[in-house]
């Protein structure tokens, strides 16, 4: 399974890549392919302020409806406007082109919190 | 029987333009034998099947004594004294123990086999060219609803031009046993990616956008084959009484309760079964509910199967469905949402 080292993995299968004071958060693989042909993203408004865990939208796919939490607290300063047009890009590419929030964090340290790679990978079972 | 194999989007969109291979062995299949088969089945059916011409087929259902549907199912008669029953998976053993309770005063004999039975089907424009040199079956000359016995890929076979996917196609009834030659023979005519395996998630969007029914979404205990827009199923006026009659008769001259409809939603989102709708913006309290609901991928835009109040349910009323917090404006459209070219 692909699980890119580097990034940081919630239980609920988000991503979270470090970038200066900003976090990129996406789903990882393995959440994808489980969902299936994702067709529709709801994405939150920028500006909005999210604590960690909190549901900041949620992913649709021909199969199931599954909500999308914060992995860590931050104010949402980016959403990925391409999902709009293209939500398959989740299923294509999820830890480069189907990011989908860039948050500012609010509680950098809440990082730490998280799997790294290897935990993440023992969770999923592969 | 997978939800998917490859991906919803790419199983529904080789079903439409080339052909798909099911396993729908899981469904039920119940032989109906003996010289008070067809009357006996008229009895416990909403449908005639006294009236099917041996190899032909037609849409049925069982209601229950208040006009409740226990099932929706295919009736083909075989010989003029032999008749398959096809219901749901979920509802096969429902079905088979309330059909042979209902034969009780009948002459005739009920075989549940679908533990012993196979079911494949080849679906899309392409299923014939497929399965032709196959089989002795004369495809070219089965009509839609009938079906011929003989063999397919050297197993003995019933062979009905049924489907569930608004496509042409076939079923293909066989014993267990012979069921893997059959699947292997089958895809293996796929030279070129003529013929993939599909699964239940393809299944789902394929009869939605055909705008079919399924047991335990559109249809259940708590409406009527009218309600449903099923209402020519039932044969009110054939000789003799069956079970749900009297209540179906009253149904009808009371009027649907609710109304089964099609909508187009406007905005993104999908529209899930359970799913509140609402005749207009303000309101509170929900006048309907979602029954089915997915993207098309035929048509790139979201669909939905509703029950809505009679008085609202005209084709061009706009709606507002409940997806979680918020409302996504709704158009009721005509069924099916699509119709194979031709």
């Amino acid at each position: 399974m692909d699980v890119p080292a580097g990034l940081r993995y919630s239980d609920d299968h988000e991503w979270l890549r470090a970038d200066g004071a900003d976090g990129i958060v996406g789903i990882t693989r393995y959440a994808a392919d489980e969902l299936g042909d994702v067709v529709f993203v709801e994405l939150p408004k920028v500006g909005r302020s999210l604590t960690r865990g909190e549901t900041f939208g949620v992913i649709e796919s021909v199969k199931t409806a599954s909500d999308l939490y914060a992995p860590v607290a931050g104010e949402v300063i980016e959403v990925n406007g391409a999902l709009a047009g293209a939500p398959d890009l989740i299923n294509t590419d999820p830890y480069a082109a189907g990011w989908i929030i860039r948050l500012r964090l609010t509680e950098p340290a809440e990082a730490g919190l998280l799997k790294d790679a290897d935990a993440y990978r023992a969770l999923i079972g592969g | 029987m997978p939800v998917q194999y490859r991906g919803i989007l790419d199983e529904h969109a080789q079903v439409r333009r080339a052909a798909g291979l099911f396993d729908l062995s899981h469904m039920g299949e119940l032989w109906v034998d003996g010289p008070g088969a067809a009357d006996g089945l008229a009895y416990a059916l909403v449908s005639d099947p006294r009236t099917l011409a041996v190899g032909r087929a037609h849409y049925s259902m069982i209601c229950e004594p208040d006009g409740g549907i226990i099932d929706d199912l295919i009736v083909y008669r075989v010989t003029p004294e032999r008749f398959l029953v096809v219901p749901n998976a979920t509802n096969a053993e429902i079905v088979s123990a309330t059909v042979a309770e209902r034969l009780a005063g009948f002459d005739a004999t009920l075989d549940d086999a679908s533990e012993r039975t196979a079911l494949i089907a080849v679906q899309g424009p392409l299923a014939r060219q497929i399965l032709a040199p196959l089989t002795d079956v004369a495809l070219e000359a089965l009509k839609y609803y009938s079906l011929g016995e003989g063999n397919v890929a050297g197993a003995s076979a019933w062979v009905a031009r049924t489907g569930y996917t608004g496509e042409d196609g076939f079923e293909v009834f066989v014993a267990n046993g012979d069921a893997q030659a059959v699947w292997d023979a089958l895809l293996a005519r796929s030279t070129d990616g003529e013929l993939l395996p599909c699964g239940l998630g393809a299944r789902d969007t394929l009869r939605l956008e055909a705008g079919m029914p399924l047991y335990g979404n559109e249809l259940d205990r708590d409406c009527t084959p009218a309600e449903a827009g099923l209402g020519r199923v039932v044969k009110l006026e054939k000789p003799g009484d069956f079970v749900g009659k009297a209540a179906l008769v009253a149904a009808t001259a009371a009027g649907p309760r609710k109304v089964l409809v099609g909508l187009t939603l406007r905005d993104p989102g999908i529209a899930r079964h359970g799913y509140p709708v609402y005749l207009d913006p303000a309101a509170e309290v929900p006048a309907g509910v979602i029954t089915s609901g997915s993207l098309s991928p035929t048509l790139g835009t979201a669909i939905a199967m509703a029950w809505l109040p009679p008085g609202s349910s005209s084709v061009g009323t706009i709606v507002d469905i409940g997806i979680r917090s918020s409302r996504v404006a709704a158009a009721v459209v005509a069924l099916p949402f699509y119709r194979r070219p031709g």
